[in-house]
């Protein structure tokens, strides 16, 4: 029997996973799984309920990305209900999106992933979370952080009734108009937030690019994946968030599929594996070849990296700029580290928060013309969108009178399912020799996962517990230590 | 200077958005952190398992304990923070009611994994792979907790001294209850932290509440006026059966109460008050009638009862569940 190493909960991610990583004799690491210990069944219990509820009971999928399961089911309806939304309503749906993905980006960088950086991975445990960052940072500093994600918020609250789980999407359009008093609102903050990712992308670029032990993390080409990639793009291969065609490109970064989302059945399929309640999802062309590497492993990544790698470039100046110097700081195509996602995150936020501001001054933004009420009902409809943390689809089934059939979904976690487990596997096998662990080693191992910001809940569709054990135990299976870490 | 409280938050079975309204807070949590250590908080601080395990008992002053019981290890980890906390407070509609996933209790733990790992259209599973409870790989045993046939809240597992409702629970909720820690002003134990008041009593469109409700419609068949109340338009609104201070954030949205504050004080059952409610205002003019096919018809235009009436409070409803073996 193997020296086995769990951690148990893995934490400041948002749900619940355990990793276990196995040694051989010598202490070596064999194996590693990140397993996720739960389960909810929202594609079960949907069924039955009214077409209308289900924006807002996906939303209770996650309250990290409400915005993006309400959305996901407002498109899913759009095309059920046969209906194009009217012009004001797409930019008002933007513009809602903009504020979800400056508040979840924030989140995590400062909150989630970022305190590994800021604080250090090794930072004694008691630090390594956002009163780290605030000691190290200023109260100042932390205001700010703390101001531009309540924006973020707040922009979806104006918007959408609630700052969480919204309530302003309906087929066909939305139900509440902006005002002028709203959107000199929105205008003033979206400013503030371009200001502020700036400052984030510069403060990424002074924390950790200069700074040569993260960098030998970032760089080391053991601690990335040569997957395929997936994101949204618009009709110039932009990264897209609220609508476009998903496109899948290869190892070389060349397009291998794009398509629609509502064809996403042909595209790709989900495995069931006995040691995880997550499915893993894989390209269904190239098929299921287990957790590996390489062209002929059907498996993508998605989220802020797997979309930068698709796209080619952003919609607006300052984003597409940063874009541009994170390519060519790698001099690849795509990239494949893992703790480059951090930096695609940040590159993202100040694309966010451009566009808001774009959206904000908008002249058409406050019109009232925010609902199509022509039907022509169909039986099925598929909405996708990218949520924070990758490519969303939600696929319903209707009856007549506009009652759930069928309900399938697919969340981002679950597309990256399969490479987050890769990659906690990796980076154990890179750091952890002659079964030599301690606290600052296992957060490491953790910052793998962290990267990807995995929402469990979503994958799950649950969130778990809140403390971590790791119990090391001898090739007997006892106890021999357990540890704070 | 009094020593600091110590503060727990947990989440359980839910959906991440109780820890994002208490970040919501904003920099007000600056002065909770100011007056209260927070031991246990999984999505923002790396405190371990053990540390809890190894805390004495009724170490942590409050434990704010979101997300309902859905397996087995939600249930251990209830049973912990009981013994580990002075004040147990179910902190949102999931540990106060079951809240949405409490739909689940409509199906049942077989019919929910047969459709997650066997029937949906994009799961390829020929040999029929489900996750083990124990289970192997290559290298040694790995385990799963076992995922319950119906979830719980809170209060069916574990003592509770207080509640805070909402989905999430407002802002201005979390504070009071905070400003009521700090300063020693608890009520009662078993208290709901909300207003005493429907939320009928404290909403906007309250001058123009319904007297009756000419007809049933559905949300995406209208264009809701946003000022007039829902009922009167012929749209089922929550707000006669569910306790106020949410701040009527869905009416602001122009969508109808949902019930996500559960029901109004003194009442048991939210549905059946809504229910009662219906009864008092459908079709009002024409109540010699009342008995007639119209009605009928009009009755049977409220769609998915149990969906829209217990949408938050299957879980912990009078009606119960689906019948159990």
């Amino acid at each position: 029997m193997s020296t086995r190493i769990t951690i148990d909960p893995i934490t400041r991610l948002e749900g619940h996973g355990k990793i276990e990583i196995f040694l051989d004799d010598k202490g070596e690491v064999e194996n590693a799984y990140l397993q996720v210990p739960e389960l909810r069944g929202f594609e079960q219990f949907c069924v039955g309920r009214k077409a209308e509820d289900m924006p807002q009971l996906t939303s209770r999928i996650c309250g990290v990305c409400p915005v993006a399961h309400h959305y996901a089911g407002v498109k899913a309806l759009d095309e059920a209900f046969g209906v194009k939304p009217t012009e004001t309503a797409l930019k008002l749906r933007e513009l809602i999106y903009c504020g979800y993905i400056v508040y979840d980006h924030v989140l995590h960088f400062y909150f989630l992933g970022g305190p590994d950086f800021v604080v250090g991975p090794d930072a004694p445990k008691a630090k390594r979370n956002i009163l780290g960052v605030i000691e190290k940072v200023g109260v100042d500093t932390a205001r700010e952080v703390i101001k531009h994600r309540a924006y973020g918020q707040r922009i979806t609250e104006i918007l959408g009734g609630k700052p969480t789980h919204p309530v302003s999407g309906v087929p066909g359009g939305q139900t509440k108009v902006l005002t002028e008093e709203g959107r000199k609102e929105i205008e003033t903050m979206s400013k503030s937030c371009v200001e502020f990712a700036k400052f984030t992308l510069q403060m990424f670029e002074d924390v950790v690019l200069k700074n040569p032990a993260y960098m030998a993390l970032i760089t080391n080409p053991k601690l990335g994946h040569a997957v395929y990639n997936m994101g949204m793009v618009d009709e110039k291969n932009r990264v897209a968030f609220y609508d476009g065609k998903v496109r899948v490109t290869d190892q070389k970064g060349k397009e291998f599929v794009k398509f629609e989302g509502r064809d996403y059945l042909d595209h790709i399929a989900e495995h069931v594996l006995d040691w995880s309640y997550v499915k893993a999802t894989y390209l269904k062309a190239i098929g299921y070849r287990g957790l590996v590497d390489g062209p002929d492993s059907g498996l993508y990544r998605v989220g802020p990296l797997g979309r930068l790698n698709v796209a080619d470039g952003m919609a607006t100046p300052g984003a597409d700029a940063a874009y541009r110097k994170l390519f060519d700081t790698f001099g690849t195509r795509p990239v494949n580290s893992t703790l480059a996602y951090h930096w695609a995150r940040l590159v993202e936020l100040l694309y966010a928060s451009e566009r808001a501001l774009e959206l904000a001054t908008d002249p058409g933004i406050t019109g009232t013309d925010i609902r199509n009420m022509k039907f022509d009902m169909k039986a099925e409809g598929v909405g996708v969108v990218e949520a924070a943390r990758g490519t969303l689809f939600h696929h319903y089934r209707l009856t007549e009178d506009r009652m759930i059939e069928k309900v399938n979904l697919i969340v981002a976690t679950t597309n990256n399912k399969g490479p987050i487990c890769m990659s906690v596997r990796e980076a154990a096998k890179e750091l952890i020799h002659k079964g030599k662990v301690d606290d600052g080693l296992l957060n490491t191992v953790e910052m793998f996962f962290r990267a990807y910001d995995p929402c469990f809940g979503c994958a799950s569709h649950v969130l778990g517990r809140p403390t971590v054990v790791i119990d090391v135990r001898n090739q007997y299976g006892d106890l021999v230590q357990q540890m704070a870490g | 200077m009094p020593d600091k409280l110590k503060f727990g938050f947990y989440w359980a079975a839910s959906c991440g958005g109780c820890e994002i309204a208490v970040l919501d807070t904003n920099e007000k949590i600056l002065d909770v952190i100011a007056r209260a250590d927070i031991l246990l908080w999984p999505v923002a601080i790396d405190t371990k398992y053990s540390d809890v395990k190894t805390m004495p008992d009724r170490h942590m002053d409050v434990c704010f304990f979101n997300g309902s019981i859905r397996n087995s290890e939600q249930e251990e980890l209830a049973h912990l923070l009981r013994k580990k906390s002075k004040v147990m407070i179910a902190f949102g509609s999931c540990a106060h009611h079951g809240c949405i996933p409490g739909l689940a209790n409509l199906s049942g733990r077989e019919q929910i994994l047969k459709h997650v790992y066997t029937a949906e259209p994009s799961v390829v599973n020929p040999d029929g792979t489900r996750p083990l409870v124990q289970g192997k790989v290559p290298e040694g045993d790995v385990t799963l907790p076992e995922f319950y046939d119906k979830v719980s809240p809170l209060k069916h597992v574990v003592d509770v001294d207080y509640y805070l409702p909402g989905c999430p629970p407002a802002v201005s909720g979390i504070l009071d209850a905070v400003t009521a820690i700090f300063q020693g002003t608890l009520p009662a134990k078993g208290s709901i932290l909300a207003p005493a008041k429907a939320l009928c009593d404290e909403c906007d469109r309250n001058q123009h509440l319904a007297k009756k409700m000419p007809d049933v419609k559905r949300v995406w068949e209208v264009q809701a006026d946003p000022a007039v109340c829902f009922l009167e338009q012929g749209i089922v609104c929550m707000g006669p059966a569910t306790r106020g201070g949410c701040g009527q954030r869905c009416i602001n949205g122009n969508w109808p109460c949902t019930g996500c504050m559960g029901p109004t004080p003194d009442v048991s059952d939210q549905g059946g008050k809504m229910i009662s409610a219906l009864a008092s205002v459908l079709r009002v003019d024409d109540e010699k009638n009342i008995a007639g096919p119209e009605t009928e018809k009009l009755l049977a235009k409220v769609k998915d009862p149990v969906g829209t009436f217990y949408m938050y409070g299957l879980a912990d409803a009078t009606i119960g569940s689906r019948r159990q073996r």
